[in-house]
């Protein structure tokens, strides 16, 4: 897949002295959704603002379909649309002003066909004549996506999309989302929710502290550093693990009647088939069994504190 | 499409001018929302003036220069509206957004600083000139007036509304709260328009204190317009102008620099 954001070496520090990106090296990839993870304050929102033109960088370039976002910012910009975290908006234009401010403002002609299906598409046509005060909150951030689409942009960056949003408009943004990436849009989403990244990304890069830690394909992601374990229900309780089973480095639950066996991904082959074996011979019998995977919340967990 | 090193793209700097003209508009649109604020309170204000100044006391007062009192304030009066007119409609302009967080949508834009500065500047400019105006159409119900000098008064009109429209841009720039946004039209312009020949001529004044108004860039200012109507002035027209582009121009400088560093924009 070509790239149609290149980032190297970016650095930003404030000038408070806070270094909120490291030397960040990262390439997005045309039509791909992108998760970026990381705790408050871990720079997810500082890059989001250098690659959109609202922060400026200390160091670094960044490439946005082959244009340099500094000096061919016009080009670059062009091609992305930034729904923010905050929700800010004028609260006394309506909604059809509003959108068709955001589409002049990024240099195209009007264009009422388009507007009119980004604001159907959203839900949003019924209320085109309203003031955006009288919008309701997932309305109103229904309101700042539309208008990150006025441009037709190739790129778009969700900061937070579903931050505060209950359930049902929540699996409404994810459906959006999904269209929109069918219809060939790039998507950066920056999320606290694993649910979010696991249910929606394609790719999952992490931020701590300023540094990029990892960029990944989600799957892999979850194949590498996802840990299985194995659950026996045991017929008779075991009140501690025999000598013969040390090698496994089990554990027991549900005292004493849930033996468990964590394993890594790869080492599921000879790990599984030998302890039931070994079991087997010490005639420990057990009555159900039950594999768990962990999920990317776990991974994230384990990537953030672990490397502290 | 030129190929630059480095395997980047490039195109040539196209001027945005849907962008420009969204924001001019937008900014329009606003003060017909605020019609009550943006013109019928000054209107009525200098009325007041007009009754205070022109009838209550002006009628006891000698002719100024030759020129009635009551008509000898009005270009006075005008240029008081124009400047703080100019000064809170493009300090606001750019001040609301900061401070709503909209201002996002500008700077992810692609439009440049001296298009975002041209459509801030020029909407206030406009609103400013469309007041003055309306500030002049009404003070001919109250007095007897005669532009000797329309195509000056215009062109001390525009230039005027424009360098305090500009000036206004950098105060809602630099401002961080709405008590500083209030803080230099309040301290510095309405004291220096008042002492600058609004309802004066400066010939009045005693030497040593007509030589101190002459630091008053303001002076300048209102002669130049004052002449443009009466062809009489404290100044030389030549100076007021130059006078203004100078202080345009500084304006200008700012402006450019704010935006070059990002000053109170960007992080």
């Amino acid at each position: 897949m070509p790239s149609v954001i290149s980032i190297s070496n970016l650095s930003k520090t404030y000038a408070s002295g806070v270094q909120a990106l490291k030397r960040v090296d990262l390439e997005i990839y045309q039509g791909e959704i992108l998760a970026l993870l990381g705790p408050n304050g871990a720079g997810k929102t500082t890059l989001i603002g250098i690659i959109c033109g609202i922060v400026t960088p200390s160091t670094g370039i960044v490439l946005t379909d082959g244009y340099d976002i500094v000096r061919d910012y016009r080009m670059a910009r062009s091609k992305i649309g930034l729904v923010p975290q905050e929700l800010a908006t004028d609260m006394f234009e309506t909604v059809w002003d509003t959108v068709n401010f955001s589409r002049g403002l990024f240099g195209l002609a009007p264009n009422h066909a388009y507007i009119e299906s980004v604001l159907q598409q959203l839900s949003l046509w019924d209320k085109r004549k309203q003031e955006i005060m009288a919008l309701s909150g997932g309305m109103k951030r229904r309101l700042m996506i539309a208008k990150a689409l006025a441009h037709e942009p190739e790129i778009l960056f969700l900061d937070e999309p579903t931050a505060g949003v209950d359930v049902e408009l929540r699996r409404d943004m994810w459906h959006m989302v999904r269209t929109l990436r069918e219809q060939g849009t790039t998507i950066i989403l920056t999320t606290h929710y694993i649910e979010e990244a696991e249910e929606m990304a394609d790719r999952i890069g992490v931020i701590r502290k300023g540094e990029m830690i990892l960029v990944e394909d989600k799957t892999s992601l979850m194949k590498q550093l996802g840990k299985k374990q194995l659950s026996l229900h045991l017929q008779q309780p075991m009140a501690e693990i025999p000598e013969a089973l040390a090698q496994w480095q089990l554990s027991l639950d549900g005292e004493g009647h849930d033996l468990l066996y964590t394993f890594d991904m790869h080492d599921e082959h000879k790990g599984i088939s030998s302890l039931l074996k070994r079991m087997s011979e010490l005639s420990i019998n057990f009555t159900d069994l039950n594999t768990s995977q962990s999920s990317l919340e776990e991974i994230f967990v384990e990537l953030v504190n672990g490397q502290q | 499409m030129k190929q630059q090193p480095q395997g980047t793209k490039s195109t040539p700097n196209r001027f945005n001018h849907h962008g420009v003209w969204a924001i001019y508009r937008f900014e329009l649109e606003r003060a017909r929302r605020t019609l009550l604020q943006s013109l019928i309170t000054p209107v009525m204000t200098t009325s007041l003036y007009f009754v205070v100044f022109g009838a209550a006391i002006g009628s006891r007062m000698n002719e100024v220069d030759g020129i009635p009192y009551g008509a000898f304030i009005v270009p006075g009066l005008i240029m008081l509206s124009l400047f703080t007119e100019s000064l809170m409609n493009a300090s606001f302009g750019i001040h609301f957004p900061k401070f709503t967080g909209t201002i996002y949508e500008v700077l992810s834009a692609p439009i440049s600083a001296f298009e975002i500065a041209l459509a801030y500047v020029g909407a206030a400019a406009t609103k400013s000139v469309i007041l003055g105006l309306v500030i002049l159409a009404t003070s001919t119900l109250f007095v007897p007036v005669s532009i000797l000098h329309p195509v000056w008064m215009a062109t001390f009109l525009i230039l005027t509304a424009t360098t305090f429209s500009l000036f206004g841009f950098i105060i809602g720039i630099w401002a961080k709260d709405f008590e500083q946004l209030q803080l230099i039209p309040m301290l510095i312009v309405t004291p220096l328009t008042f002492l600058g020949g609004a309802f004066y001529s400066i010939n009045m004044l005693p030497e040593a204190w007509r030589s101190i108004t002459l630091f008053n860039p303001v002076v300048y200012l209102i002669s130049g317009f004052r002449w443009s109507f009466y062809g009489v002035s404290d100044v030389g027209h030549s100076i007021s102008l130059a006078m203004t582009l100078a202080f345009l121009l500084i304006c200008v400088g700012i402006v450019w620099w704010i935006f070059k560093t990002g000053y109170r924009l960007k992080h």
